[in-house]
């Protein structure tokens, strides 16, 4: 589905070459949960543009669905979640999905049906006609959420979502997008730096280190594909938490500043 | 003293303790025009009551009575003034100025080498002084309003597109990438994001631009104009000493400039209802 081999990509700084990637190799298949995690620096956020062709990788090559990033940004095969809501300010919540589907040229009935659609998805009825700046920051989330579903792309790629929400809010919205992954069957690419997030939701942990950014473990997950929030009790859930901090703590270790 | 002036002292002191009043009353539903009405009717009868009191020559201070006299006295040619040097000179003008920056922005958008070239130059034509420029224009383009429209054109052009090119240039990043990953078009992104998101930056610039081109195209007719608009007025006039005629005008100016601010803030606040400085 998603395939990274030996990808490097260096940046032009004013203060010289930044080595964001280095050789980074590995694989998303078709119906994967898979996390990135790291400190900051890492090239997390860095991996998943590559990926949406939003950055160019320097070496190594990159595929989704089969072709290049670029092509399957023009196929329109992936949907993104920024870190920031990202939503339009001038544009109601449904008039912020339909953005998308207007770009992409849906007829009007199709819009309403799959606003519609996506709106109960994310269970936000009654706010399709609310701005932005009148939602809480996880509800605009979930609405940035629906604008990502509404095309229907089977790729999800979400940068860091809940990462400025507190922990009750993301431990609900977490559950709820463990839901909406099984009903819906998409891939999830998935950034954050939060240990319990990346190991409740991933069937794939991606641990990374920075300076230079690299993958220094890649955790198959053992739990079970359906889970609740008290799973995180589990012996599981603790000995794959274990497995992600010592990965974390490796990259530290090897590193050369 | 005369009973003028305590009559002056008493409507200062009584305008004083009822704005006192006014603002320290916690009731919020009183009208807000309330406060700034009342200021100014109190302004108006002590300048009424000082230039009789002191006996004020009225070549120096008209009472307001006798600007408001002069004024209904002369409607029609106040009327004919205001088409010459508002609707004709300033207003268009303004639209030609404004559009044409608004336009070069776009340019400067898309074609970045253009910005280095166009933006200097724009900044070369403002530093231009009015009172050089316009007597030249006179001569290019005619006595007749033609000339002030060149005028408020050469004024309104470059902050118009300062904030134009400043508004577009300042689109948040990831909402830009946003448009990248739904592999939107040039023309897409910037009349579903970048134009909306420029709005604010470009009222900024209108807003600023309708009193320069106020100003412009009345000290333009001061270099030569047939014999109707606002600035060959004020200058006449002033030459014959009819200075209640010259404060009329001014009145005009003023009433013209405010409504027209206005307006421009008005549709601000529609289109722009959603940005951070027009919420309370």
């Amino acid at each position: 589905m998603i395939s990274v081999s030996d990808v490097n990509l260096t940046f032009e700084t004013n203060d010289g070459p930044v080595n964001a990637l280095k050789n980074v190799s590995m694989e998303v298949n078709e119906g994967d949960f898979v996390s990135f995690i790291g400190p900051s620096g890492c090239g997390k956020t860095t991996l998943l543009r590559v990926i949406a062709a939003l950055e160019t990788p320097t070496e190594g090559r990159v595929t989704v669905n089969n072709m290049t990033p670029d092509e399957a940004r023009k196929a329109r095969q992936y949907g993104y979640v920024f870190q920031a809501a990202g939503l339009y300010p001038w544009r109601t919540v449904s008039g912020n999905i339909k953005l998308p589907l207007e770009i992409m040229g849906y007829s009007t009935s199709e819009k309403e049906d799959r606003t519609r659609k996506v709106i109960d998805l994310v269970e936000l009825n009654g706010f399709e006609k609310k701005f932005p700046w009148q939602l809480s920051g996880g509800m605009q989330q979930r609405a940035s959420i629906a604008r990502a579903l509404a095309f229907d792309a089977n790729i999800l790629l979400m940068d860091e979502p809940f990462g400025a929400l507190d922990e009750i809010v993301r431990d609900r919205l977490n559950g709820e997008l463990l839901n909406l992954w099984a009903r819906t069957r998409k891939t999830i690419c998935f950034v954050t730096h939060s240990i319990p997030e990346a190991v409740f939701l991933s069937t794939k942990i991606v641990v990374m280190s920075p300076r230079p950014g690299r993958i220094t473990d890649i955790i198959e997950s053992t739990l079970p594909k359906k889970r609740d929030l008290n799973i995180r009790d589990s012996r599981e859930f603790i000995k794959i938490a274990q497995r992600v901090r010592e990965g974390l703590k490796a990259g530290q270790s090897e590193d050369v500043f | 003293m005369n009973t003028f002036l305590i009559l002056f002292f008493i409507i200062w002191l009584g305008g004083w303790w009822i704005n006192i009043k006014i603002s320290n009353h916690k009731d919020a539903n009183l009208p807000r025009f309330i406060v700034p009405s009342l200021f100014g009717i109190v302004i108006l009868l002590m300048w009424e009551l000082a230039v009789i009191g002191l006996q004020i020559n009225p070549i120096l201070l008209p009472a307001p009575s006798a600007i408001a006299l002069k004024f209904s006295r002369s409607l029609d040619i106040l009327w004919i003034d205001f088409v010459q040097t508002l609707v004709k000179g300033a207003l268009s003008g303004y639209i030609l100025g404004c559009g044409a920056a608004f336009l070069t922005a776009i340019a400067i958008d898309k074609f970045n080498f253009l910005k280095r070239g166009l933006l200097p130059l724009g900044n070369f034509i403002s530093a231009l002084p009015i009172v050089g420029m316009a007597p030249i224009f006179v001569m290019w383009f005619g006595f007749d309003w033609q000339s002030k429209c060149a005028i408020v054109v050469v004024m309104v052009y470059f902050p118009m597109l300062v904030n134009s090119v400043q508004g577009l240039e300042l689109v948040d990043p990831s909402r830009q990438d946003l448009m990248r990953t739904y592999s939107a078009s040039y023309t897409q992104t910037l009349i579903k994001l970048r134009l909306p998101s420029a709005l604010p930056f470009i009222f900024n610039g209108l807003k600023i631009c309708s009193t320069l081109a106020l100003i412009g195209a009345i000290v333009a007719e001061f270099f030569g104009s047939p014999i109707k608009g606002m600035g060959f007025r004020i200058s006449s006039e002033v030459g014959r000493f009819a200075l209640d005629m010259v404060w009329a005008e001014i009145f005009v100016a003023a009433i013209a400039g405010c409504l027209f601010y206005g307006l421009i803030a008005l549709i601000e606040k529609r289109t722009t209802f959603w940005h951070p400085s027009q919420q309370k």
